[in-house]
């Protein structure tokens, strides 16, 4: 079978853990074998999961925070070991990303993080990552037929493929007291982590000074997408450092990344390149970040940013 | 205390990458290599500071071929003690761990440090994997780190904020931006680095389940359609139908 392990927060299937259902659903379709998930806590949705192709859905009721990544490593593999269950999907999240590692050593099986698509060659399925900072491609397969498969936020739509409820059940496995002791989880109420959201609105140098953000936080607003910003914003302390993308910030892959007043240089570019559309508003014409975009307008950005909050307003006050 | 910093040879980050005749191997003629700048700018400069507070040695571990003596030159430049390179070409990062974690299995680390990934394979795997091999706690993307006889105090970015914990020596961290400052080697340490010592280790092959099928380049961009600094309709039109964000 192929076990999905899916993040629950606050009660609700994170976003990105839809996703790796649905990813996990390919991979069971593909190899005709069942689909079970594992939850660390209980959610309303869980028996809805049947409707993205989940047969079963095992809730762990032990004490288990998904930061402690031994703990949640015992737990996984055991149910996979229980199960037989060829393949692993989780989500790339820092979750995911602690836990896939020890899950090929601890199971003896290969490890592809960071995958984006699944097909299939010859019989075999091949698991697609970007590689180099979104400079190239790679395609894995898995020598075994097994594997352990993180799946990069933002990669796939999830959709219903039925009209089924899973069967929820509990599960109970031994094990060790944590090593880890949590003292404080303080997370940004109310928004959608950069690293998983859908459109991402960006600014950076060209704004001149932290005072003038609030236009772009009323195009984010506008356009529901959440704010982030450049490295020297971040460093000289005029935005968050929770906000950075770029290389050493976060990588995102967002279907619409509008980036104002940012001049592209190549570490930015490296965390916002694998993005699905980039618009770049740039006064200046030779900034670089216009030969990766998509679309570019050249022009003062405090005149461009207005204009289209106001246009954007219009055009939802005559549509709605 | 004694720390083990583990280091990556990458392309540098402005390189343009493109692939041997089989797609299976990354053209390395007229590259420019460099020390993994997560494993050097903050794993292995937090190790020094903290040899420098407490005392103890830092030693670096590279798995790969003698072409990484150069950036391994520089980890000891910068402050480390000795350094160890495993002499084999490793097809995964499960073979890394496992080379990293025998070694180490015969020292006694208070801590292990690396980048929270590398800047070629983004994997971001090695550092749960040593932790796996070794039986110890491993704590990712590591941006501030005071520790205190032998406990640690860890601050960690998350997705949407921060977490801080506690954990015993010894352990693993996969260090991010804020655990520590970049240290430009000085004429001293250059000089220094030449007369550190450099193991060599013969290993044999582990191989592994993973087979690479290809590496791709990415389509090229159709290039980009300037729009009119006026033109809101279009904007909106893109917004709209394309993007659907409105």
């Amino acid at each position: 079978m192929v076990l999905v392990y899916i993040e629950i927060h606050q009660g609700e299937i994170k976003k990105s853990g839809l996703e790796a259902i649905c990813f996990a659903a390919q991979i069971a379709k593909l190899k005709s074998s069942p689909l079970t998930a594992l939850v660390l806590s209980n959610s309303d949705s869980l028996a809805g999961l049947g409707n993205y192709g989940v047969q079963n859905v095992l809730v762990a009721n032990q004490n288990i925070d998904g930061s402690d990544s031994q703990n949640l490593c015992a737990l996984i593999s055991q149910v996979a070991e229980k199960n037989q269950a060829n393949y692993i999907v989780l989500s790339n999240s820092s979750i995911g990303k602690s836990v896939a590692g020890r899950l090929a050593v601890r199971l003896n099986r290969p490890l592809v993080s960071g995958v984006n698509t699944i097909l299939e060659e010859g019989g075999k399925l091949i698991f697609r990552k970007s590689v180099y900072s979104g400079k190239a491609s790679a395609y894995y397969t898995s020598k075994n037929d097994k594997a352990i498969i993180a799946l990069s936020p933002n990669s796939i739509s999830p959709s219903k493929s039925g009209d089924s409820n899973a069967t929820v059940s509990s599960v109970e496995i031994a094990v060790q007291p944590s090593k880890i002791k949590l003292l404080d989880r303080n997370l940004v109420k109310g928004k959608i982590p950069l690293a998983e959201a859908d459109t991402v609105v960006s600014a950076g140098r060209g704004m001149k000074e932290p005072g003038n953000w609030g236009m772009i936080e009323e195009l984010a607003d506008l356009i529901g997408a959440s704010t982030a910003c450049s490295r020297p914003v971040a460093d000289i302390g005029w935005r968050p450092h929770h906000e950075h993308v770029g290389q050493t910030g976060i990588a995102i892959k967002p279907n619409l990344y509008i980036a104002i007043g940012i001049s592209g240089a190549i570490q930015h570019l490296a965390g916002v390149n694998s993005s699905r559309k980039i618009i770049v508003i740039n006064k200046d014409p030779e900034a670089p970040f216009f030969k990766a975009a998509d679309y570019g307008i050249c022009g003062d950005l405090f005149e461009v940013v207005p204009k289209l909050n106001e246009a954007i307003r219009k055009f939802k006050s005559s549509n709605s | 205390m004694n720390f083990l910093v583990c280091i990556s040879r990458t392309p540098d980050t402005t390189s343009k990458i493109t692939f041997e005749a089989d797609s299976r191997k990354l053209k390395e003629d007229g590259l420019v290599f460099i020390l993994n700048p997560y494993d050097e700018w903050y794993a292995l400069v937090k190790a020094i500071e903290l040899k420098e507070k407490f005392g103890g040695q830092v030693d670096v571990i590279h798995v790969g071929n003698s072409n990484a003596e150069v950036v391994m030159r520089k980890a000891l430049a910068i402050g480390a003690d000795a350094a160890f390179r495993i002499d084999i070409e490793p097809d995964s990062s499960w073979e890394v761990a496992k080379y990293i974690s025998d070694f180490a299995k015969t020292k006694a680390y208070d801590l292990i440090l690396l980048g929270k990934e590398t800047i070629d394979h983004n994997g971001s795997e090695t550092g749960a994997m040593v932790a796996e091999f070794m039986d110890l706690p491993y704590i990712s993307y590591c941006n501030k780190l005071d520790i205190d006889g032998t406990k640690a105090t860890i601050a960690r970015e998350i997705e949407g904020g921060t977490e801080t914990s506690e954990v015993n020596l010894p352990f693993v961290l996969s260090a991010a931006k804020g655990l520590a400052e970049q240290r430009i080697p000085n004429m001293k340490g250059i000089m220094d680095a030449k007369k550190k010592p450099l193991d060599i280790i013969a290993v044999d092959k582990l191989g592994s389940d993973l087979e690479l099928v290809r590496f791709e380049l990415p389509p090229v961009k159709s290039g980009v359609k300037m729009l009119a600094v006026d033109d809101m309709d279009a904007l909106i039109k893109i917004l709209h139908e394309e993007a659907k964000v409105i």
